[in-house]
């Protein structure tokens, strides 16, 4: 076993434990912090994949804000905090069997795939991948139109955050 | 001889393969030698940072500070750690174990974790990480995590409040912070440290003051020292989030501003005062970690220059100087650079520094006439008597305005 893989054990270990405690801890608080372990384990791999850049976006929007926005939820909300809750509904067979299909699916398609074996290629020094995503993104051959898209998507959803918390009486 | 620090590592790296370790253990060990090194060497330089701080605060406030214990008082830091050692240690009711545990652990853990991209000079950095302001920014989310865990783990509402009102103050100071700090990026052309700081033929603070300005203050925001210290607002909610923290738990949390206070400073000085860079610190090194050193103490100065002459600000007006005032200023800057950018000439270093400093100006100058006029109509609105205030309004005789020693028969006890 290389050291690459031991490294991958470990990651995976504390992501798929961390991601396991998210759906079975009682209270929703601890469910919040495993999963902001499950998420840095993630990020973690990442960094193993020498993706820097994702791995730093990973921590940035998922642990910075969304997860942030989540334990915000919980502790606003009266009496959810406190490990009371039950933990499951009475969808949880539609869950299960939706669960399993897709966990079937993801197999099935990855028993398709050949590049278990392959290693992973060495990067030099030189290759900026960070510089490449940049014009990429503002390339007219390749992701400007989604680039532009996805801005005036946020930017709607911005003008819209203030219209919702637009004060009328101050008029 | 010019840089020591690199010839033992040399030295070392060789004796250890000499011994027969394979090249990738040898590889491993150096890193995490390296890693122990920085850290201890940075805790060490925290526990002087107490002495530090309570030797300028003391000449803030025209006291002597601790001068009892060694020469200079030098010694009162050890036995302040001594007295928080030996403290009990309180566990709140209620609270929860393992969180409550932790929270302090990360809030100083976060701190270290942003000495790994800060070049000390040219030679000696944790690495020239190519996202290195992202990350700076990652961790920063990482450490609003730790206030979060205590404020609720404390099972105190003033404490949770005060993580609240963290978490709203880290969130927010972070837009300009983040946009400010493009700027460098884009005059460095690259995102990592080491490479901002080699690019600074020109210190970036001749070539953006406002971007300057802006991230030191975003940085005391998300510090949350004064005036920003609405988390440990002490008549309002006793002490924020670490209300519950006693001994050693709370010396963490001390021991992490402080030395958040001195990241700051190194992290700005790195942006846009040149980090390591100074007179002969590129033939030698060494010289480098005196300059960088130098620098970051002294924007640590600044910040305990700010926090000891300015009173704390309201919520209100914390939000709004962000949100009204920081953040168009840094979207403005961050257009006017980009723009200016592309349109000055890059090979002709003079022309290119002076027309970025003069769009600064023109922006400094038309944020002042901006502020000036706004100034004017809010003076005007806060001169207007208030109608429950002032007796012609409310349309009957004040119970004050009337002279104390002749009462009237119709006081208003009626």
């Amino acid at each position: 076993m290389t050291s690459q893989q031991f490294i991958f054990i470990i990651l995976a270990a504390i992501t798929l434990g961390s991601a396991v405690m998210v759906v079975t801890a009682r209270n929703l608080v601890h469910a919040a912090l495993w999963l902001i372990a499950a998420l840095f384990g993630v990020a973690c791999l990442f960094v193993a994949l020498d993706a820097g850049f994702l791995a730093v976006a990973q921590v940035i929007i998922y642990i910075g804000a969304i997860s942030i926005l989540i334990i915000f939820a919980i502790m606003l909300t009266r009496g959810v905090g406190q490990g009371t809750s039950t933990q499951t509904n009475a969808n949880w067979g539609w869950g299960a069997l939706l669960a399993v299909v897709f966990f079937g699916g993801l197999v099935w398609l990855l028993s398709l795939w050949s590049g278990f074996t392959t290693q992973k290629p060495e990067i030099g020094r030189a290759f900026d991948p960070l510089r490449q995503l940049g014009q990429a993104l503002v390339s007219p051959n390749a992701y400007v139109i989604p680039f532009e898209v996805a801005s005036v998507l946020l930017l709607a959803a911005l003008i819209g955050a203030i219209i919702v918390a637009w004060d009328r009486r101050l008029k | 001889m010019s840089d020591p620090f690199n010839a033992i590592r040399v030295w070392l790296a060789g004796l250890l393969s000499s011994l027969g370790l394979p090249a990738s253990l040898v590889t491993v060990v150096m890193a995490v030698l390296g890693v122990v090194v920085l850290c201890s060497l940075i805790l060490v330089l925290d526990i002087f940072l107490v002495w530090v701080e309570r030797k300028v605060v003391a000449r803030f406030q025209d006291r002597l500070g601790p001068n009892r214990l060694g020469p200079f008082g030098l010694i009162q830091p050890l036995a302040d750690i001594i007295k928080l050692l030996i403290k009990e240690d309180i566990f709140p009711a209620g609270g929860d174990k393992i969180i409550y545990n932790l929270a302090p652990i990360m809030a100083l853990a976060t701190v270290l974790l942003l000495w790994a991209v800060l070049p000390i000079t040219s030679t000696i950095y944790g690495t020239n990480l190519s996202v290195g302001i992202l990350y700076i920014v990652a961790i920063g989310a990482i450490s609003t995590l730790g206030i979060i865990m205590a404020g609720w783990s404390s099972n105190n509402k003033y404490a949770l409040l005060g993580a609240f009102r963290t978490v709203a103050q880290m969130v927010s100071y972070e837009v300009p912070m983040v946009i400010a700090m493009l700027i460098p990026v884009i005059l460095a052309r690259s995102m990592g440290l080491s490479d901002i700081v080699e690019n600074q033929t020109v210190w970036y603070v001749f070539l953006s003051p406002v971007a300057a300005v802006i991230v030191l203050l975003t940085s005391i925001a998300e510090l949350g020292r004064a005036p920003f210290d609405l988390t440990e607002a002490e008549s309002e909610i006793v002490a924020g989030f670490h209300i519950e923290y006693s001994g050693m738990k709370f010396g963490l949390f001390y021991a992490g501003e402080l030395l958040h206070a001195l990241t700051i400073g190194a992290v700005v000085s790195t942006l846009f005062f040149g980090g390591w860079r100074g007179p002969g610190a590129e033939t030698f090194p060494i010289l480098g970690i005196f300059y960088f050193f130098l620098k970051a103490f002294f924007f640590y100065w600044v910040i305990m220059w700010i926090k000891y002459s300015l009173p704390r600000i309201r919520i209100d007006q914390m939000l709004n100087f962000n949100w009204k005032f920081l953040t168009p200023l840094a979207l403005t800057v961050l257009i006017v650079t980009a723009l200016l950018d592309k349109v000055l000439p890059r090979d002709n270093m003079l022309w290119y520094s002076l027309g970025m400093l003069l769009a600064n100006l023109v922006i400094i100058w038309v944020t002042l006439l901006i502020l000036h006029s706004r100034a004017r109509v809010e003076r005007k609105r806060v001169a207007e008597p208030s109608p429950f205030a002032s007796p012609e309004r409310s349309g009957e005789a004040h119970p004050t305005s009337q002279p104390p020693q002749s009462p009237s028969p119709s006081s208003p006890a009626s």
